[in-house]
């Protein structure tokens, strides 16, 4: 059976925990490691904070969107804003890339994304926002067992 | 749950003790205090204990480098210790080792940095 959630928050650095914790709670009825669980946190802690510091620029009136399906093993994980947007999503990809290294950013973002999750997805028009896709199937899932 | 930071200084070491969650809410934070103590104490040498850092995201391995490249200008060096697997996981993937000394425990760090 599919299940389904979604929320919004404003672009505030002090909802990185929220975020995270909320989708790792919604993800925790399909019984996943806590490794798992830490790989989900840890994903949607980057998403949520590219989203903040690059897609809105710390514009703390900007929205970021998160919407969860789960279904059996299967997790997928939208996180939207509608900032900036990015010019090179190749570049930005890159392992060490980031385009605010006087902000102390490791520009490992999406390698983590990309380590952790099966898929990564990236969406995005320059001026109209972001979109990041990330979909990871649980090894551990017990469901085979109900 | 927030970061929590305690600090110690033992000679020109700097001893960094780290509970809770370092992301990038919690980062500058860190930046901050451990910076100003760099500058004021005539800082060469960290110790990051991260026993009790129960999560951390790329944002922590940023300032983490920071720091690095801070006490890097002294000719100074980084020794984290009591790391998990899975922000050894991070360390690994960014290749931080390379430049940043590990240790089993807390101990063990300071005696290589010779303030035990």
């Amino acid at each position: 059976m599919k299940n389904e959630m979604s929320l919004e928050f404003s672009a505030l650095s002090q909802n990185e925990s929220f975020a995270r914790v909320t989708v790792a709670a919604f993800i925790a009825q399909l019984d996943p490691t806590m490794d798992e669980l830490t790989e989900i946190k840890t994903v949607v802690s980057e998403a949520v904070t590219n989203a903040i510091i690059h897609g809105y620029e710390n514009n703390p009136n900007g929205i970021v969107y998160i919407q969860v399906s789960i279904e059996d093993s299967l997790i997928d994980i939208t996180i939207k804003d509608s900032g900036k947007g990015i010019v090179d999503v190749e570049e930005a990809r890159q392992p060490l890339f980031t385009t605010k290294p006087d902000l102390e950013r490791s520009g490992m973002g999406f390698t983590i994304m990309e380590n952790f999750m099966d898929e990564v997805e990236v969406l995005t028009q320059p001026g109209r926002g972001t979109e990041v896709k990330l979909r990871k199937h649980l090894n551990s899932s017990k469901m085979l067992c109900n | 749950m927030s970061l929590n930071i305690e600090l110690e200084t033992k000679k020109d070491v700097l001893l960094i003790r780290l509970s809770g969650e370092l992301d990038h809410h919690t980062a500058d934070t860190l930046r901050e205090k451990a910076t100003a103590i760099i500058e004021k104490n005539d800082i060469r040498h960290i110790v990051l204990n991260l026993e009790h850092l129960s999560f951390m995201d790329s944002s922590g391995l940023g300032v983490i480098l920071g720091r690095y490249k801070q006490i890097k200008q002294v000719h100074g060096e980084m020794v984290v210790c009591a790391i998990s697997p899975a922000i050894q996981r991070l360390f690994d993937m960014s290749g931080l080792f390379k430049i940043i000394k590990m240790e089993p425990t807390e101990e063990f760090a300071l005696q290589r940095l010779g303030v035990a």
